[in-house]
């Protein structure tokens, strides 16, 4: 086993970023203390190929009750990576996401927009080999939120990671490419760095695109590296 | 560095039918949930609770806290064949928003020492509509004090800040629980670490 880089604080937002109202009283005030990684973060969960069920990577049957879901159907194809570009295999992918009308089915979620009783709107899938995955949905729609006046928060696909340590955790929202509501969105905004900013709009796909089906987004993701030098322990 | 990292963004406030689905009654399945370790794990059996306190000190109902731990022989379990035979998954995820008094809760076993100089703790990680980064902290625990005076992360936070990572033992009919509270901001700050 070996440690992982440092997380790289200049591709991620602070915790307190004032324009996004809910960091104010959330963020803590006080910077992270470094701790050397080790065993504790090096290791991390193992999910084993049956945690994925046959339908999980689909969204657009895996929440069917008495017909097929509304909206534009699309395929997210990616590959998991490390910052030194090495693909990340055997990786489980949890997903998220608003019905095409902007509505969670979450029951806290109050949008008047309608529920879909054909889309639920969570799955999950595996990297390969090759550290790719894919899975299928109804492409989101935007929602107001609370955090301005007129606030909306852009098209977006919530995703989870572990990665292959504890250590290299991520959870993050995959945009589309010529969203208008990306420049006016604090959450998106909150990461300060315009080029990290770009690394979470997915892109749109011909190749990817299945004929007569789906259009394709690529979203490649990209964790904490490995230090080259094994730990001691 | 070839690539740079993919930015962190908040899990929301509406992860539970995607994160945490069968402890909010969702139709789906999980991967994990607030059962750290089944009744057949090796080890002492405990309950971890605690609450997610914000800026102005009102209960979080709404974030999602990640535990990951040693088993009691200090081992970390990677290998999920290890897990369907021991009972032992390391891995606990719960949400603050089912529970009467939003306190987020972990059945578990007390974990064993990791490495000669550490004391026992489990890794922790909080997420939350409201923070666009993860923050990583630790339990440790009370009854622990002399392994905790040797433990070289534990002593390298500030004296007046260690005992925001320290669980307290208590008693209770069911049986031993370790409670802690996690404090967001103010002068009972949780200690987060930059791991
Ligand atoms: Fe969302």
């Amino acid at each position: 086993m070996s440690t992982f880089k440092p997380r790289d604080w200049g591709s991620h937002a602070p915790f307190i970023a004032p324009g996004y109202k809910s960091t104010i009283l959330r963020g803590p005030t006080q910077a992270p203390l470094a701790i050397k990684s080790g065993l504790s973060e090096g290791t991390g969960p193992r999910f084993a190929p049956a945690s994925v069920r046959k339908l999980d990577f689909d969204l657009t049957k895996n929440g069917i009750t008495n017909g097929e879901p509304l909206g534009e159907r699309i395929v997210v194809h990616g590959k998991v990576m490390d910052t030194d570009g090495r693909p990340q295999p055997d990786i489980l992918v949890e997903v998220w996401q608003a019905n095409a009308a902007g509505r969670y089915v979450h029951k806290l979620d109050q949008h008047d927009a309608p529920l879909d009783p054909n889309f639920r709107g969570s799955g999950r899938c595996m990297t390969d080999a090759n550290g790719n995955y894919v899975f299928y949905t109804i492409k989101p729609g935007a929602y107001p939120w609370g955090n301005h006046f007129n606030a909306w928060r852009p098209n977006h696909i919530h995703l989870s990671l572990f990665g292959p340590g504890f250590a290299t955790r991520l959870v993050t929202q995959m945009y589309f490419p010529g969203d208008p509501l990306l420049e006016l969105d604090p959450i998106f905004l909150g990461t300060e760095d315009a080029a990290a900013r770009e690394r979470l709009i997915s892109k749109f796909s011909i190749e990817k695109t299945e004929e007569g089906f789906a259009l394709g987004y690529q979203f490649d993701i990209v964790l904490r590296g490995r230090n080259a030098t094994p730990m001691e322990n | 560095m070839a690539y740079g990292e993919t930015p962190s963004q908040t899990v929301g406030p509406y992860f539970a039918y995607g994160l945490t689905a069968g402890q909010y009654a969702y139709d789906f399945t999980d991967i994990a949930d607030t059962t750290i370790a089944g009744p057949d794990a090796d080890g002492e059996h405990i309950r971890i609770t605690g609450r997610v306190l914000d800026g102005n000190g009102d209960v979080v109902n709404d974030a999602m806290i990640e535990i990951w731990q040693a088993d009691a022989n200090g081992a970390y379990t990677e290998n999920p064949v290890d897990v369907a035979s021991s009972g032992f998954r390391g891995l606990g995820r719960c949400g603050t928003g089912t529970d009467a008094q939003n306190r987020f809760y972990f059945d578990t076993v007390k974990p064993g020492v990791v490495a000669d100089g550490t004391a026992p703790f489990v890794n922790v990680i909080v997420f939350m509509r409201g923070m666009l980064v993860h923050a990583f902290t630790r339990f440790y625990f009370d009854d622990e004090a002399a392994l905790n005076a040797k433990d070289d992360i534990l002593q390298s936070v500030p004296a007046d800040r260690r005992d925001t990572l320290i669980a307290k033992r208590v008693e209770t009919r069911t049986g031993v629980e370790y409670r802690i509270d996690i404090h967001m901001q103010g002068d009972a700050e949780t200690v987060f670490f930059d791991v």
